[in-house]
């Protein structure tokens, strides 16, 4: 059974209750439940493979683009289960974005990445106000300074750290209430890390944020709630803090210390 | 005795060779065992060794000997008493010889012209001396050469290496093979056109609008106003690569996109493979399909809407079932561009909430433009240099039109016209066969250059 700690009452942005993922026969995701919270970033940690990016996906419907994958138990956004037959993919997905392991910018324009999801979800109507979703997003994303004036060059062309700062505004440009990443700094170098860590702290409050990640420091310092995976299940789930000074579980305790992973 | 003969020598004395130095091999193995070393090579590389010095001089010597010994016979049937009685005259003299030569090698027993009997028996002897002298060279060849590799056998003999250059070098001769025909083709093609150019000037060839070569007319002949081949060019464009990728470009692209994104994988390996057998249809078969049945259907479609000149050999019928046959292709060239795109890319675009049509259009495609175009300009060459559709369908008519619902000629109609008529190789209807060709290769040689450069640079691009 997973080991919740005491945790601060929270109103929670999305409920996951008794959650299993399969791709085909295989589970990936056995019975996890979480609650994860507006004011905090919330990590993901665990051995490859263990399912944490499986779990992240399941949060937006990501893994409905997998042949074979299957989800049970519920996962309610705002109180309502986005797997119930009435709910729409694409409204799920506008209010819950992604960031990728790998940058992936769209080989078009650094202006017309940022403006693709307002404008397939048509959040404006002049070019004027287009303008100004793309300069907002590109200033939250901490990236306004560096390419303001080469809006029309390529997304592509820009540097990783600086594609991956793209990929964010791309996913705030439709105002979401939640952003998931998947290991959104592993392909970066140190520098470019740094970068988005301080956008995730600057991003938290705004945005409910779930991060994966390898690095266990970078779950120390991003996050104030983390949750371990294992084995396809979660094993640990508290205050980071916690977590990382007082697991309860034996395996977060070997893990956090480096005796597998 | 047959020529086959030396040639079944040098193998036999190849497989005794083979077999002899692998012998060698095992003794001279069991002897450095016993000192507790071993051989450099296993004992079938110093088989292969001596084999090859034993084939590769004996056969190469037997093809050139099959070369040369004809001319040897004939030289000493002439020097013979009986030669002196021919006649002068080469096409009679050249009939009488090669009578007495089927004669004399026995696969025939009748003759026609009876002077030929007087020189069988001079060509008789000299093949026989020949085809001696030839054996016993071949022989001599491969005993040369065995006995010079059994020689060199030794415990650290390098056996190994040195088979596998010659494995290398057989590999690059066959390579060199296919590039020494392609530039032998060239090259006769730049010559034959070279010879039209001195009858005809290129501007006017590729500038004139009117084209109409009469083979049996004198060579010099209306040159200035018959060979315009513009309309041809004309022809070609609106057949190949207008009407052929008005139908095959969108089929192509949507059955790709089809196959790509929305077929499951148990419809995608049914579908795929049935879709590529139109590649497989042989082309004639097309061109049947095209005269006999959608030709008929494109003059009655034609009529009906009022168009008078509709005529039973039309382009647009032509071009249809062009375009039907390029749909692999285009399919499959795009199918591979569209799966080269990063999946990263299309989960991106759904992450924002698109949905799978507004992926395809806004970011699959985009990232894939480069190598569809590339896939389109190769499906363009192929479609240019497409013979038999428009030999069946298209008809026989040089003429400049935008009307699709018309006969009209192409290159390729031309160039089959123009070679297997009954001109001679010196006129220059004949010889502007050639300069069709080069203009067809040069162009198709461009656009196959310029898409692969850009599949090239599309590919780096998501490396």
């Amino acid at each position: 059974m997973t080991n919740f700690h005491d945790l601060d009452p929270v109103d929670a942005r999305i409920a996951a209750r008794g959650v299993s993922v399969y791709y085909g026969d295989k589970r990936a995701i056995d019975n996890v439940s979480i609650d994860i919270s507006d004011e905090y970033v919330t990590a993901f940690i665990g051995p490859s493979g263990c399912g944490k990016s499986t779990f992240l996906r399941a949060l937006n419907r990501m893994n409905d683009t997998i042949a074979g994958a299957r989800v049970e138990g519920e996962i309610k956004l705002d109180g309502q289960d986005i797997y119930k037959s009435g709910m729409d993919v694409v409204q799920l997905r506008a209010r819950v974005g992604m960031v990728f392991q790998k940058p992936n910018p769209f080989p078009k324009s650094i202006y017309e990445n940022v403006a693709y999801g307002p404008r397939i979800h048509g959040l404006s109507t002049s070019k004027a106000e287009l303008d100004q979703i793309v300069e907002r997003s590109l200033k939250r994303a901490g990236l306004w300074e560096e390419v303001k004036d080469r809006l029309a060059e390529s997304g592509t062309a820009l540097s990783g750290g600086q594609q991956q700062r793209l990929c964010i505004a791309r996913a705030i440009a439709v105002e979401p209430e939640v952003i998931l990443m998947d290991e959104p700094c592993s392909a970066l170098d140190p520098i470019a890390t740094a970068k988005i860590e301080e956008l995730i702290a600057e991003l938290r409050g705004r945005y409910a944020i779930v991060i994966v990640t390898h690095s266990m420091q970078q779950a120390a310092r991003v996050s104030q709630r983390t949750a371990f995976f294992h084995l396809g299940k979660m094993v640990e789930y508290g205050k980071t803090s916690e977590i990382f000074t007082n697991p309860r579980e034996e395996r977060t305790k070997d893990y956090i210390t480096g005796r597998y992973g | 005795m047959s020529p086959a003969i030396p040639i079944l020598l040098a193998l036999a004395l190849g497989l005794i060779g083979w077999l002899a130095a692998r012998g060698r091999a095992w003794a001279l193995r069991k002897q450095v065992r016993a000192a507790g070393k071993d051989l450099h090579s296993l004992p079938n590389y110093h088989g292969w060794y001596v084999a090859l010095w034993i084939l590769v001089p004996a056969l190469l010597f037997s093809v050139a000997w099959a070369a040369t010994s004809p001319g040897l016979v004939l030289a000493h049937v002439l020097a013979d008493p009986a030669a002196a009685k021919l006649p002068a005259f080469g096409f009679e003299r050249d009939a009488i010889l090669s009578e007495a030569r089927a004669l004399a090698s026995g696969s025939t027993d009748a003759v026609f012209n009876q002077s030929a009997r007087a020189l069988v028996e001079p060509f008789r002897e000299a093949m026989q001396r020949y085809t001696l002298i030839g054996t016993l060279v071949t022989v001599l060849l491969g005993l040369g050469g065995g006995i010079f590799a059994f020689l060199r056998l030794r415990p650290d003999f390098t056996a190994r290496t040195r088979v596998e250059r010659a494995v290398m070098a057989g590999l690059l001769l066959a390579s060199l093979a296919a590039i020494f025909t392609t530039a032998g083709i060239v090259g006769s093609l730049v010559f034959e056109t070279f010879r039209f150019f001195q009858f005809v000037n290129p501007l006017d060839f590729l500038l004139g609008t009117h084209w109409g070569p009469d083979s049996m007319a004198a060579p010099m002949q209306g040159v200035e106003t018959s060979y315009g081949a513009l309309p041809l060019f004309w022809g070609t464009a609106f057949i190949g690569a207008i009407i052929a990728m008005l139908v095959a470009i969108p089929l192509g692209l949507m059955s790709a996109i089809f196959l790509t994104q929305y077929a499951t994988p148990t419809v995608r390996r049914w579908m795929k493979p049935l879709l590529e057998i139109l590649a497989g249809v042989p082309t004639v078969v097309y061109g049947y399909f095209a005269a006999l049945t959608v030709a008929p259907l494109i003059r009655d479609l034609g009529q009906s809407i009022g168009v008078t000149s509709a005529s039973s050999e039309s382009v647009l019928a032509a071009g249809v079932v062009m375009g039907i046959m390029i749909i692999p292709f285009v399919s499959s060239m795009a199918d591979d561009s569209i799966a080269a795109v990063p999946q990263a890319m299309r989960d991106g675009s759904l992450a924002m909430g698109a949905t799978k049509s507004e992926t395809i259009r806004r970011v699959l495609l985009p990232a894939a433009l480069p190598g569809i175009v590339a896939g389109i300009m190769l499906a363009v060459s192929r479609a240019i240099g497409e013979t038999m559709i428009v030999v069946m369908a298209a008809g026989a008519t040089a003429r400049i039109t935008a009307n699709p619902f018309e006969s009209m000629t192409t290159v390729t109609y031309q160039i089959v016209a123009m070679l297997t008529g009954e001109g001679s190789f010196d006129h220059p209807a004949t010889l502007s066969a050639f300069a069709l060709g080069m203009v067809l290769f040069l162009v198709t040689l461009c656009l196959n250059f310029i898409a692969l450069s850009v599949v090239k640079r599309f590919r780096e691009a998501y490396e």
